[in-house]
């Protein structure tokens, strides 16, 4: 029965894994390595190339590039919660309230935004709330403003810009999993006696955990990353440390001071996951199923 | 005796549709009451409206000289259990038993006191730590009964909560339940369309059917004194048989079937000769080879058609000579009918007072 078991290399085996393996190794595994390499690699007192960790030394030495980190991570965590916050009575309404032959429609409402590119979306909330844009021109017809006011390039124009950016992928986890909780437990509940407000965190929270870490994954991995919407979004002072990859990158062509940011930024998302899946007491392996 | 439950002229209407039309009953203080009937015919819908999920269209629910009129299901006194049982997957035994006492912010030491309590009287003592998925079905059964019992509410309602056990373990937990209810003396409104649960555990079934209550009374008047046809149609097995009326005495009428027999029955209210009546007739009611001086008794031949042997509960099906009807008759395991084969002649009979007739509604 163990021979059963075992692991044989058969041709079809190798033919089914081999864009696996070379997808992971040449787009994956060797830009990493190659990455890696670079960040450690430095020069010493005479200007010679040197093995050494000067590049991560200098991401603590300056200020402006630990406090864009630091900033980049407390933004992302908190357009994680805003998302789940806005994303939950969505997924519960679609779940939960509305006759079942609506649910389809409404989930297609929610699906549509996606279609079109988020550089698009993007530029349509620019449109909206630009000084010379629609909201301010109707709050000045309107009187309620005496002059057009800059609603673009601040902190919480980014973060609004961001939490639209990634709902779906905090909505979609969510409705698969409120699906899949029994209506007759909400009954229960409230029949043995519980409120709205006890429904909801004894009952349909812990049932939804699973939904709701998979998606805070989600959510706080594309955010941590993102680019484009804090870039245009953002003002001069909401920089994105995405941002500062890109500028060691491209604008001083410091490819091994962008490596070693790079890894930072791995490194930071892996933690703030695993610390994430620690206090809500969900393993990786359940909640990516 | 204190009444614990009236449900006074209750309807409930969907758009056009009538769920519930116009029931009206009440339960005493410890009584076990059923409601029987098959599926779609309103019970859940009054179940939930005592419950408070929905509120009735006409009519009032008024529970210990309480009218529920607009309280919300977790200010009654009353719990239900749920078809699924519902048990909160995501706690153990101990906290599902403990979640109504909780609402109600008791002391924890009060909580931990009576859980200990209630899982021996629903024999699970020691099963506070278990998983709700560690459990037999069985097992959670008794987890949800406990659930609501650990409250005393004035009435336990139950949805059908034996259907999705097995059939050993349902005929076990229909003795258990009944013995349980006893102990603890609580109100029970049990709602099933399986007529062999209503009829065991309790001390009053109503026959539901349409919306409508056709007959609530003792089981055992259910059983022998049906007073509507689809009461003898779904209480039990019943053979039907249809003809006319040839003469009415003051209980008895003389009927006259398709073919020519002539039967002597009882019937429920006197009917004019002419009518078109429906005979019911009991399997158990049927004597095979009854002796030759025997009076009162409606006799017939028929052919055998097939021996149905299940125990205590085996019936020949056969159909009377000239008749194209078929009859299930009981057929006693005394041995004394051994020699019954298939396409055998025999006589059978009937007491005149063992059979019940109705005017044909259709």
């Amino acid at each position: 029965m163990r021979m059963k078991n075992r692991f044989h290399i058969t041709l079809p085996l190798i033919c089914f894994l081999t864009p696996v393996l070379l997808w992971l190794v040449l787009l994956i595994v060797m830009p990493h390595v190659e990455l890696l390499r670079m960040s450690l690699r430095t020069e010493d007192i005479s200007g010679n190339p040197a093995w050494g960790v000067a590049n991560f030394m200098n991401f603590f030495k300056e200020p402006i590039y630990w406090l864009t980190f630091v900033r980049t991570a407390v933004y992302s965590i908190l357009v994680t919660l805003m998302t789940f916050i806005v994303a939950m009575p969505v997924a519960f309404y679609i779940t939960k309230v509305v006759a079942p032959r609506f649910q389809g429609f409404l989930m297609m409402l929610l699906l549509m935004p996606f279609w079109v590119s988020e550089l698009v979306r993007v530029y349509g909330w620019m449109i909206l709330l630009r000084e010379s844009g629609v909201i301010n021109h109707f709050l000045t017809r309107l009187g309620i403003l005496n002059q057009p006011v800059e609603m673009l390039y601040n902190d919480v124009s980014m973060v609004m810009g961001l939490v639209y950016t990634s709902m779906l992928f905090m909505a979609v986890p969510l409705v698969s999993v409120l699906e899949s909780l029994d209506d007759s437990l909400i009954e229960a509940a409230y029949d043995l006696g519980a409120n709205m407000f006890t429904i909801f965190f004894r009952i349909v929270i812990p049932h939804a955990m699973p939904g709701i870490v998979s998606g805070s994954i989600v959510v706080f991995m594309l955010t941590l990353g993102n680019y484009l919407t804090p870039n245009l979004m953002g003002g001069k002072n909401s920089l994105w440390f995405t941002e500062q990859i890109y500028n060691q990158f491209i604008a001083s062509f410091n490819w091994n001071q962008g490596s070693a940011f790079g890894f930072l930024l791995l490194a930071l998302s892996s933690l703030v996951i695993w610390a994430g899946l620690k206090l809500t007491r969900q393993k990786l392996s359940r909640v990516v199923q | 005796m204190p009444i614990d439950l009236s449900v006074q002229n209750v309807s409930k209407s969907f758009g056009d549709f009538t769920a519930v039309d116009d029931v009206v009953f009440e339960v005493p203080q410890g009584q076990f009451f059923s409601i029987l009937g098959p599926s779609g015919c309103g019970k859940t819908t009054l179940l939930r409206m005592i419950a408070g999920f929905n509120e009735p269209t006409r009519g009032a629910i008024v529970i210990r000289g309480a009218d529920m009129a607009g309280v919300p299901p977790n200010r009654r006194p009353v719990n239900l259990i749920f078809q699924h049982l519902a048990l909160f997957p995501m706690m153990t035994v101990a906290q599902n038993i403990a979640f109504g006492l909780q609402r109600r912010r008791e002391k924890p030491s009060d909580i931990h006191h009576k859980i200990g309590r209630i899982l021996e009287r629903v024999d699970l003592p020691g099963f506070e730590d278990k998983a709700i998925d560690q459990l037999s079905g069985g097992q959670k059964q008794r987890v949800a009964i406990a659930r609501c019992l650990v409250l005393d509410p004035a009435v336990l309602l139950l949805d059908e909560p034996l259907g999705a056990l097995d059939l050993k373990l349902r005929e076990q937990m229909k003795v258990e339940l009944k013995k349980l209810q006893a102990q603890v003396g609580t109100t029970f409104v049990y709602i099933t369309h399986d007529q062999s649960e209503a009829l065991v555990m309790s001390d009053h079934v109503a026959v539901m059917n349409q919306g409508r209550f056709e007959q609530v009374d003792t089981p055992q008047n259910l059983y022998h004194h049906p007073q509507t046809p689809f009461v003898a149609r779904f209480v039990g097995e019943n053979n039907t048989w249809s003809g006319v009326v040839n003469r009415c005495d003051t209980e008895i009428v003389e009927i006259e079937t398709a073919s020519g027999r002539h039967f002597r029955s009882r019937a429920t209210a006197p009917l004019t000769p002419g009518t078109a009546v429906e005979l019911f007739l009991r399997p158990e009611a049927m004597i095979i080879q009854p002796g030759a001086d025997v009076p009162r008794l409606n006799r017939f031949e028929v052919i055998v058609k097939s021996l149905l042997f299940d125990g205590a509960n085996s019936r020949l099906l056969a159909h009377p000579v000239y008749d194209d009807i078929e009859l299930l008759i009981a057929l006693p395991q005394n041995r004394q009918f051994d020699h019954i084969r298939r396409d055998d002649r025999i006589e059978v009979a009937w007491d005149e007072q063992s059979g019940i007739c109705f005017a044909s509604t259709g």
